[in-house]
């Protein structure tokens, strides 16, 4: 006997959840987080489109990298996402040790005044996929510092379990390579991390479209986190809008419950009560 | 002779008077300090030090600051 389509389709858990109708706020370490959408400021062609971007996005923190100064460029990003009431949340992009990205999350510490770091530590140039044995040494390291680590790691749930005995205050698995647009390539694996996980899932890297999102927030992820779909599009800040509002459908999505999948159809109208107009002698 | 202090800002070569300080550099590299962090041999000077840290031949300064991301 064929194994039922149900069981085959293990990346979206049964109806699972609360059915609240009023949504709860985000924590991560303690903090209420407005959106549940974080955006990257990566990769936009103009300053203008970032803000407009920030704006549609409704937003309430955006990654940064720590890079050498430009003499000949005002450093105008902090002063904007200051403007927006933006949360800065910087990153260690570009890191390929625990050391690197150790000095660059205290040199961040010391700039914007934040706790917070995004921490990334890179394994492989072609790809940018995760080291994750240096980037376990790294969070362990800068938890004990007081650091609020949020790691982008890989779709592991072994990876995302070490990651959060290590102190992490949040876990963000990516769905498919940075800048790749290949949305969630292993949605169980994701599922899998959302049911262990005692801390919020940000989806983070991967996402190409809309319905990417969708689809983390209806696997259970708390948060997403989005940059290169939105700074590349062609339109950035209609795609923004765009993505603030696949969160909010997605999340909504997996608060109301979703259906049982099934091979066969079942009829939603009963076949109780229908005319015969023709009826067989 | 005016002694000189030869150091490397950000990977360049660069060449000030002896007793230059962090804080010194900032000012002449940067238009503000908001948002600027400063690394000498690969330890971060805190804000607080920069005007009592001077800076010494040899010395590997990172001067950095935010730049888009994701």
């Amino acid at each position: 006997m064929a194994v039922p389509w149900e069981a085959m389709d293990a990346s979206i858990p049964g109806p699972a959840l609360p059915s609240t109708t009023a949504d709860t706020d985000l924590f991560i370490a303690g903090q209420v987080v407005g959106s549940r959408l974080i955006l990257g400021t990566g990769g936009m062609t103009s300053p203008q489109s970032l803000r407009e971007a920030l704006v549609e996005s409704g937003t309430s923190m955006a990654t940064v990298a720590m890079r050498r100064v430009d003499p000949t460029t005002p450093h105008s990003l902090v002063d904007l996402l200051g403007e927006l009431g933006i949360q800065v949340l910087p990153n260690t992009a570009g890191c390929f040790t625990a050391s690197d990205a150790i000095l660059t999350a205290k040199l961040a510490r010391e700039a914007f005044s934040t706790d917070w770091v995004k921490l990334e530590v890179i394994g492989d140039e072609a790809t940018l996929l995760p080291d994750t044995v240096e980037l376990v040494a790294a969070a362990e390291e800068l938890v004990d510092d007081g650091f609020v680590v949020l790691p982008y790691c890989g779709d592991d749930p072994v990876a995302a379990r070490r990651l959060e005995q290590a102190g992490c205050a949040a876990v963000m698995p990516l769905g498919s390579p940075i800048g790749s647009g290949l949305g969630i390539r292993n949605p169980h694996n994701i599922a899998l991390i959302v049911e262990q996980a005692t801390v919020p899932v940000v989806l983070d890297a991967g996402v190409g479209t809309a319905s990417d999102v969708c689809v983390a927030m209806e696997l259970g992820c708390d948060a997403v986190l989005v940059a290169s779909a939105v700074t590349r599009a062609h339109q950035p800040p209609l795609m923004a809008r765009a993505m603030r509002e696949a969160v909010s459908a997605g999340r909504a999505a997996r608060n109301a419950g979703r259906i049982t999948r099934r091979f066969h159809a079942q009829a939603s109208s009963s076949f109780e009560g229908m005319a015969d107009p023709w009826p067989q002698a | 002779m005016t002694e000189r202090t030869e150091v490397t800002v950000n990977g360049a070569p660069w060449t000030g008077l002896a007793g230059t300080t962090v804080g010194d550099l900032v000012a002449e590299w940067c238009t503000s300090s908001r948002g600027i962090a400063v690394a000498r041999n690969g330890d971060v000077v805190p804000k607080s030090s920069w005007d009592a840290t001077r800076i010494t031949s040899g010395d590997r300064i990172e001067i950095v600051t935010a730049a888009a991301g994701g």
